[in-house]
C-alpha cells in the first residue's frame, strides 16, 4: 500500500478532504490495483493537502484520467454564513417567505432560540408580477421594475442573484422573462431562477433552496476553479469531478452552477462506498455508522439501494430541497461529553469537545470527560501510542481525573466503573438510532449487518450486536478513507424533477412524455459530455401520486422503456397499475371510489461507471513481500504486544494484533483488538473477527463461526 | 410498582434511553402506517407507558405534540377507573375511547389504552392517542364553533373493550366506520394506533426478558424520583413568594363578554401551587376545557420553562394545580369543548407572566396566542363543494437571550402550515400577501417576534363564505420585565369595496365574498422582554433597515437615539 503507482496510466483518483485529515484513494483502471494516503488537510487552502495527497501516491498529475471530490466547502459555507451577499426580485406580497418558513420553531420546549434569513430584508425585493395555480397570468410581468430592482440591488453591493416567482413551477413564463433581464445587467453568472433549480411546487421550499444555491455559487465555484488550476499547473489534463448528496458524481462545471447538490457531498461518498464493499462481501442490506468526534450518522442501504430523502435542513429555516442520501445524525461521538444531570441520571451529549480540544486526555484545554476518554480508562485505545498521529501519547490521568470528579463521586463509581457507564450509555444511545432508522423504514434492524467506517465505530461496534440484536458487523479493511473510495466507485448520476399537477384521468400522456424526454436528453447530454467511461446508462422515472385530498405522495416508479434515449410511448393502464401496486404494498389496501393523482415527475440519469475489484486491497495482494497464507504461525507473527482492556465487567489480558497483516480466514477470538494505522477494532468476549477474502473483519458470535 | 431494590446508576442511564426509546419507536410505527396527514406529517399522536394502579406517565415518546405529553394519563386513569368497577382485566385487552370530558383535550383525539403483562401479572398500561381526520358531527373535521354541547361536535365514546384477551370486537369497528366521512382514513389511523401498541409489547418482552421485571420496575421508580427531584432542585433555585396574573379571551362566540383566566403561582421552597381560582364561569361557546386537559396545560407551561425536564410524572410531584369547580376550565359534560386551543394558550400566557415576576430569565414573553382557524367554503363552476380549512401563525415571545422568533407556530404545537402554493393549486384562492406584519412585536430591550399578514382573494365565480374562530383582537400578547404589548389580532373583510371587521373582532360564521374580494388576517406579533430604553440603538437601526418598523414608531417606542446609527 505505500509504494506509489510508477505509472498509473488511466487512473482515477478519489479524494475527501474532512477537518482533519485529506484522504486519497488512487485506483489504477487497467490493472484494476489501488492504493491509498491520507495527509493532514491544509487550512484555509485546502489545494495544498488535496495535492499532496495525490503527489504521495501518484507522480505525473498527467497520468491522472479523473479526480472525483467529495467536498465539506458547501457545507461549511451554509453552517459558517459564509457566502455571497444575495439578493433576491420576488412576487408583489412575497417577500417575507424565506424568512416565515414554513411556520416552525428551533426547538419542540423552550420555545427560545431565533432564525436569521440567509438574505437581509432590505435586500429583498417586489416586483408587480402573479402567476396563478393553473399555469395561468393573474398580472403580467412589469420589466422595468425589474430592472430598477435589479439596479438597487447591485447599487446595495449584492453580488449574486436569486429570482422567487409564485407558482413558477406551474408556467415558468413570467420567471423566464425577468431572469433574461436581469443577466443582461447582472456582471456575472450568479443570477438563480427559482425555475431552474427546482421546478416543483411549494414556494418556502424552492425559494430557500435556490436562495441557498445563489448563496454558495461565488464560494463554492470559486474553490472548485482554484483546486482544478492548482492541479492544471501540476500537469493535470484529466477531468475533475464532484460528488453529489445524492450519492453521484457531477462535473465540476454543474457543481459551479448548482453548488446545492454538493451539501452532503462527503458523507454521501462514505455510504456509496459502504454499500459496495458490503455488497462485494455478500451483505445486501447494511445500516453504516459514521463515528466522529462530534456525531454518529447513521444510514441505511436495503437490497443494495441507499435510501434517499427529499430534502434536509443544514441548519435551522435553511432548508434545501434536493434528493441527498438519507443520513440521521445524533450528537454521540468520541468528543461527546459525560455529565450528571441535576436529577442524579447519567448523560452523554449532545454537547460535544469535538476533535479540538477534544477529549480531557488530549490535553488540550478540555476538563469535562469524553466518551474516548472512557475507552482510554478501560483500555480500548492505547494511550501510549495512539492512532491517527495527531498527538504522541494521551494523558490518561487525567481522563481518570475528569471522570472521577464529573461522574464517578457523584453517582459513588470507581473510575474504572464510570467509563464502562459512559460507554454503555453512549453506546445504547448508538443502538436506540439505529433502531429508530430502521423502524421508521419499515425495516427490522435484525435483518441488516453493521458497518462502522470513520475512525472511532470499530471500537463500538461490538456493543451494536449485542444492543441492536444485529448479528454481523462488518469492518472494511480501510474504514479511515472509505469517502474517498466512495468517489471513485460512485456513479454519475443526476436527478430532475418537473411538477405537473393532474388527475390520473386527465393526464396528457403527451405532456408528460415530453417531460421525460427533456429530463432524458438534459440527462444524456452530461453524461456524453463526460470524459468518463460509463458501462451502462441506467434511466429510472418516478411519479409522486396520491389519492385526491390526500396531501402525503407516494413515490411511484413506473415501468417506461428508453431505448436510444428516446422514452418510448406511455400507457396510463400501466401508471395505474404501478400506482395501484405501492399503495397496497404501502397502506394495505385501495380506496375504491379514490381519484388517483399526479403531483410531480421525478427522473434519474445514471451513467455507470466501471467498478474496481475490491479484493486487489486484500492481504495477499496489497504489494506486501510478507507470507499472508493462512497458518497458525501468519496469525501469531502478527501479534503485538498487549495490554489489559476492562470488558463486560472485569479486565482481561488482550492480545492485539497487527490488523492489515492478518492472512484470509484468520480467526480471532475475543477478547482481543486489531489496531490498524487509524483504526482499533475491538473485540469482546463471546465475540470472533474473522477475515473475509477482501480483507474486511466480520464480528460475529463465536457460536455461529463456520 | 412497589419494589424498593436500589438500582445501579449504570443499569438506570441505560434503561432510561431504552424505555424512552419504546415510545419513540411507536410514535415511527404510527406515523409511518397513518393514512391522515393530521398524524403522517403534523405529528398530531403521542405514545407512552403509564403506571398500572395511578395511571401516571412513566415514560412518553420525544416526538408526541407537546399538549398530549400531559394529557395521556388521565386517559389511562379512565381506563382504571371503568376497570374498578368489574375487574375483569385481561392480557390482550385494548380500550378506545374519545371523551374528552374524561380524557382531555376534544374529540378529534382518539386514545388506546393497553394493559401490558409480562410474567402473569400486570406491569403498566400502554397508550396511543392520535387526532383522527373526522368523527361525526355537525362539520367535517369536527372543527364547530357555533357547538353549544358535544354532541354537535362529534361522536362522543366513553372508554369501551375495542379487544377482549386479545380477540378485536368487529361491532365497535363497524359503529365507527360508519359515524365518519372518512371510513378509510378512520380505519388507516385505527390499524396504525394498533400496530404502535403491538410494537410496544414485543419491545416490552424484549426489554423484561434481558432485565427482569424487578430491575425494570426499580428503574421506573428511580425515574420518576429522578424527574421530581431535577423539578424540585428548579424549584429550589427560584424565590419563594406569591405572583398572580390575568388575561382574557375576546368572548366564546356566543355572547360578546370577556372570559378571565387568572393565575396565582406560589413556590414554597421546592414546591409549587398553581390556583385557576378567579377564573371566568362555564361558558355556552366551545372555549371550554375539561379538567384533564387543564392539568395537562399546566404541564406544558411547566415543560417550556425547565425544557429539559423528562416526560414523566415525576415532574408533577411537586406541583399541585388547583382548578374552581364550575369554571371554563373544569366544564361539566356536555359542555363544548371544539375551541380548547385558544384557552390553553391563554392559560399558559398567564402561567408565563406570573412565572416571569418570579424569574423575568426563566421565561419566555406571551406568544400570539391564537390559532385563527380560519375557513373559506364555496362551490366550483362544476357544483363541486370546497373547503380551505388553516391555522395561522404569528410572533413569538421575547426572552432574556434576545429577540422572539418571526412567524411560528404555537406553544401548543409542533405543526407547520401548508404551503401557499399548494393551497392555491388545491381552493380556488390567490393569497395577495403571505408577509411579515412589520410592527407588531412588542417594544422591550429585545422585541417580540413579528405576526404575519395574510390576504386571501377568491377566485371562483360564486363567490365564497368565510369563517373564522380565533382570539386577542381585544386583549394583547404582554410583555415581561417591562417589554411591552405586542399588536392585537386584527381580522377584516373586503364587501362592495370596503374593508369590514367582525362585531364579535375574533370569531365570525358566514361572511358573504364575492369573487375578487378578499379576507385578511394580521395576527398578533409576540410580546418584549425588558424595558424598550434598554434597547441597543444598533437593534433598532438594524430593525428599521429591515423595514421590521417605521422610524415613526421607532421614535415613538425607543426614542431618538437610533437615528444617529451608520446602518
Amino acid at each position: 500500500m505505500n509504494t506509489a503507482v510508477k505509472n498509473p496510466g488511466g487512473s482515477v483518483v478519489g479524494v475527501d478532504v474532512g477537518g482533519t485529515f485529506t484522504d486519497v484513494f488512487v485506483l489504477n483502471e487497467h490493472d484494476g490495483t489501488a492504493v491509498v494516503a491520507k495527509v493532514p488537510t491544509t487550512k484555509p487552502d485546502q489545494s495544498l493537502g488535496f495535492l499532496s495527497g495525490i503527489q504521495q501516491q501518484v507522480n505525473q498529475l498527467g497520468d491522472i484520467a479523473v479526480v472525483v471530490h467529495g467536498t465539506t466547502a458547501g457545507t461549511n459555507a451554509l453552517l459558517e454564513r459564509k457566502g455571497a451577499r444575495c439578493g433576491v426580485i420576488t412576487s408583489q406580497g412575497l417577500r417575507d417567505v424565506l424568512e416565515m418558513r414554513r411556520r416552525d420553531r428551533p426547538r419542540t420546549w423552550g420555545l427560545r432560540g431565533n432564525f436569521t434569513p440567509i438574505v437581509e430584508r432590505q435586500f429583498r425585493l417586489e416586483v408587480p408580477e402573479r402567476m396563478l395555480a393553473d399555469g395561468t397570468v393573474h398580472t403580467d410581468i412589469d420589466l422595468d421594475a425589474v430592472e430598477n430592482a435589479t439596479l438597487q440591488l447591485l447599487a446595495a453591493g449584492c453580488n449574486a442573484v436569486a429570482i422567487l416567482f409564485a407558482n413558477a413551477y406551474a408556467n415558468t413564463e413570467n420567471e423566464a422573462k425577468a431572469a433574461a433581464l436581469v443577466r443582461k445587467l447582472w456582471p456575472n453568472s450568479h443570477v438563480t431562477a427559482s425555475h431552474e433549480i427546482l421546478p416543483e411546487i411549494r414556494e418556502f421550499e424552492r425559494f430557500s433552496t435556490t436562495v441557498l444555491n445563489a448563496f454558495l455559487q461565488p464560494e463554492v465555484s470559486g474553490y472548485l476553479r482554484r483546486l482544478e488550476a492548482a492541479m492544471h499547473s501540476d500537469g493535470f489534463t484529466g477531468e475533475f469531478m464532484i460528488v453529489q448528496s445524492n450519492g453521484g458524481v457531477m462535473s465540476v462545471d454543474t457543481a459551479s452552477r448548482l453548488p446545492l447538490r454538493t451539501a452532503l457531498s462527503g458523507p454521501a461518498a462514505g455510504v456509496i462506498a459502504a454499500g459496495y464493499i458490503a455488497k462485494c462481501a455478500g451483505f445486501n442490506n447494511v445500516i453504516t455508522g459514521d463515528m466522529g468526534g462530534t456525531s454518529f450518522d447513521v444510514s441505511l442501504i436495503a437490497d443494495g439501494q441507499s435510501m434517499l430523502s427529499a430534502q434536509t435542513s443544514i441548519d435551522f429555516g435553511l432548508v434545501l430541497r434536493t434528493p441527498m442520501i438519507e443520513i440521521t445524525t445524533i450528537g454521540a461521538g468520541g468528543g461527546s461529553i459525560a455529565w450528571v444531570d441535576k436529577g442524579g441520571l447519567l448523560q452523554v451529549g449532545p454537547e460535544s469537545a469535538g476533535s479540538d480540544p477534544g477529549p480531557v486526555a488530549y490535553g488540550l484545554g478540555n476538563t469535562r470527560p469524553t466518551v474516548t476518554d472512557a475507552n482510554i480508562i478501560l483500555g480500548r485505545i492505547d494511550s501510549k501510542s495512539p492512532i491517527g498521529g495527531k498527538l504522541a501519547a494521551l494523558n490518561a490521568k487525567a481522563a481518570a481525573a475528569a471522570l472521577d470528579e464529573h461522574i464517578g463521586n457523584p453517582l459513588g463509581l470507581s473510575t474504572v466503573d464510570a467509563a464502562e457507564a459512559v460507554l454503555r450509555v453512549a453506546n445504547s444511545r448508538m443502538a436506540g438510532a439505529i433502531r429508530l432508522v430502521s423502524i421508521e423504514r419499515g425495516f427490522d434492524p435484525k435483518q441488516f449487518v453493521f458497518m462502522p467506517f470513520g475512525g472511532g465505530g470499530a471500537l463500538h461496534a461490538g456493543a451494536m450486536l449485542h444492543d441492536v440484536g444485529i448479528a454481523k458487523a462488518i469492518v472494511p479493511r480501510y474504514p479511515g478513507v472509505t469517502s474517498a473510495m466512495g468517489c471513485v466507485i460512485a456513479d454519475m448520476r443526476q436527478d430532475f424533477v418537473q411538477t405537473y399537477m393532474t388527475t390520473l384521468d386527465a393526464l396528457d400522456e403527451v405532456v408528460l412524455m415530453t417531460y421525460m424526454q427533456n429530463h432524458v436528453v438534459a440527462g444524456m447530454n452530461v453524461l456524453n459530455a463526460s470524459h468518463n467511461r460509463f458501462e451502462s446508462h441506467h434511466i429510472c422515472f418516478e411519479l409522486d401520486m396520491a389519492y385526491a385530498g390526500q396531501t402525503h405522495t407516494l413515490a411511484v416508479s413506473i415501468p417506461v422503456c428508453v431505448n436510444d434515449a428516446r422514452v418510448e410511448a406511455i400507457n396510463k393502464q400501466c401508471l395505474t397499475e404501478a400506482f395501484d401496486d405501492t399503495y397496497v404494498r404501502t397502506y394495505g389496501r385501495l380506496l375504491p371510489n379514490g381519484v388517483r393523482r399526479v403531483i410531480n415527475l421525478r427522473t434519474s440519469v445514471t451513467g455507470i461507471r466501471p467498478k474496481f475489484d475490491l479484493s486487489t486491497l486484500a492481504p495477499s495482494s496489497d504489494g506486501a513481500d510478507i507470507d499472508t497464507s493462512l497458518n497458525p504461525e501468519n496469525i501469531t507473527r502478527c501479534e503485538k504486544s498487549g495490554r489489559r482492556v476492562f470488558m463486560d465487567k472485569r479486565w482481561y489480558d488482550t492480545k492485539v494484533y497487527d490488523r492489515l497483516k492478518l492472512p484470509i480466514g484468520s480467526i480471532i477470538s475475543g477478547p482481543a483488538i486489531l489496531e490498524q494505522a487509524d483504526t482499533t477494532v475491538l473485540i469482546e468476549p463471546g465475540l470472533q473477527g474473522r477475515i473475509d477474502s477482501f480483507g474486511n473483519t466480520i464480528l460475529e458470535h463465536r457460536e455461529q463461526s463456520a | 410498582m412497589n419494589s424498593n431494590s436500589v438500582i445501579d446508576p449504570i443499569t438506570l442511564a441505560v434503561l432510561a434511553g431504552r424505555m424512552e426509546q419504546i415510545a419513540d419507536e411507536m410514535d415511527a410505527t404510527l406515523f409511518r402506517a397513518a393514512f391522515n396527514p393530521i398524524i403522517a406529517e403534523a405529528h398530531d399522536a403521542s405514545h407512552g407507558l403509564y403506571h398500572p394502579e395511578t395511571g401516571d406517565t412513566l415514560v412518553q415518546g420525544k416526538s408526541g405534540l407537546p399538549i398530549f405529553v400531559g394529557v395521556m394519563s388521565f386517559a389511562v386513569k379512565a381506563v382504571i377507573d371503568k376497570l374498578a368497577a368489574n375487574n375483569d382485566l385481561a392480557d390482550g385487552d385494548i380500550f378506545i375511547f374519545n371523551d374528552a370530558h374524561i380524557g382531555g383535550t376534544h374529540l378529534s383525539d382518539m386514545r388506546l389504552v393497553r394493559p401490558y403483562f409480562y410474567g402473569g401479572n400486570l406491569f403498566c398500561y400502554l397508550a396511543s392517542v392520535g387526532h383522527w381526520h373526522d368523527v361525526g358531527g355537525a362539520v367535517p373535521g369536527n372543527y364547530n364553533p357555533a357547538a353549544t354541547d358535544v354532541f354537535q361536535e362529534a361522536l362522543v365514546i366513553p372508554p369501551v373493550r375495542l379487544a377482549r384477551a386479545g380477540v378485536v370486537n368487529q361491532d365497535i369497528i363497524d359503529i365507527l366506520l360508519r359515524n365518519t366521512r372518512m371510513p378509510q382514513s378512520t380505519e388507516g389511523d385505527l390499524n396504525g394506533q394498533l400496530s404502535a401498541l403491538d410494537l410496544g409489547v414485543q419491545r416490552m418482552d424484549e426489554l423484561l426478558d434481558e432485565y427482569g421485571d424487578c430491575t425494570v420496575q426499580s428503574a421506573l421508580i428511580a425515574l420518576g424520583d429522578s424527574a421530581e427531584s431535577l423539578m424540585r432542585a428548579e424549584l429550589k433555585a427560584l424565590p419563594n413568594g406569591r405572583w398572580e396574573a390575568q388575561d382574557y379571551l375576546d368572548n366564546d362566540g356566543i355572547e360578546d363578554e370577556p372570559l378571565a383566566i387568572h393565575v396565582a403561582l406560589e413556590i414554597n421552597d421546592d414546591a409549587m401551587t398553581i390556583d385557576f381560582t378567579g377564573t371566568a364561569l362555564q361558558c355556552a361557546g366551545p372555549v371550554n376545557i375539561a379538567l384533564p386537559t387543564t392539568v395537562a396545560t399546566a404541564y406544558v407551561a411547566i415543560k417550556h420553562l425547565f425544557s429539559d425536564l423528562p416526560a414523566n410524572a415525576g415532574v408533577m410531584r411537586p406541583i399541585d394545580v388547583r382548578v374552581p369547580a364550575g369554571s371554563l376550565l373544569s366544564a361539566q359534560f356536555p359542555a363544548p369543548t371544539g375551541g380548547y386551543t385558544e384557552t390553553i394558550l391563554r392559560m399558559i400566557d398567564v402561567i408565563f407572566s406570573a412565572a416571569a415576576q418570579a424569574s423575568p430569565t426563566l421565561v419566555v414573553a406571551n406568544a400570539y396566542g391564537t390559532i385563527n382557524a380560519l375557513s373559506i367554503a364555496g362551490k366550483r363552476a362544476d357544483g363541486q363543494p370546497w373547503v380551505m380549512f388553516s391555522f395561522y401563525g404569528g410572533g413569538h415571545g421575547a426572552c432574556c437571550d434576545g429577540d422572539g422568533l418571526n412567524h411560528g407556530n404555537a406553544p401548543i404545537s409542533t405543526a407547520t402550515i401548508p404551503p401557499m402554493e399548494i393551497l392555491e393549486a388545491a381552493y380556488p384562492v390567490m393569497f395577495r400577501q403571505w408577509a411579515l406584519r412589520a410592527g407588531s412585536g412588542g417594544a422591550g430591550e429585545y422585541r417580540g417576534g413579528m405576526g404575519a399578514i395574510y390576504e386571501i382573494e377568491v377566485l371562483s365565480e360564486g363567490g365564497a363564505e368565510a369563517y373564522l374562530f380565533g382570539e386577542r383582537g381585544r386583549f394583547a400578547p404582554k410583555g415581561i420585565a417591562g417589554g411591552g404589548e405586542a399588536a392585537m389580532n386584527v381580522f377584516s373583510y373586503e364587501q362592495h369595496e370596503a374593508w369590514l371587521q367582525p362585531p364579535m373582532v375574533s370569531k365570525m360564521r358566514g361572511i358573504k365574498l364575492q369573487q375578487g374580494e378578499a379576507v385578511k388576517l394580521e395576527t398578533p406579533g409576540g410580546g418584549g422582554y425588558g424595558s424598550a430604553q434598554q434597547r441597543k440603538p444598533q437593534q433598532v437601526a438594524r430593525d428599521v433597515q429591515h423595514e421590521l418598523i417605521s422610524a415613526e414608531l421607532a421614535d415613538e417606542q425607543y426614542g431618538a437615539a437610533w437615528r444617529e446609527i451608520d446602518a
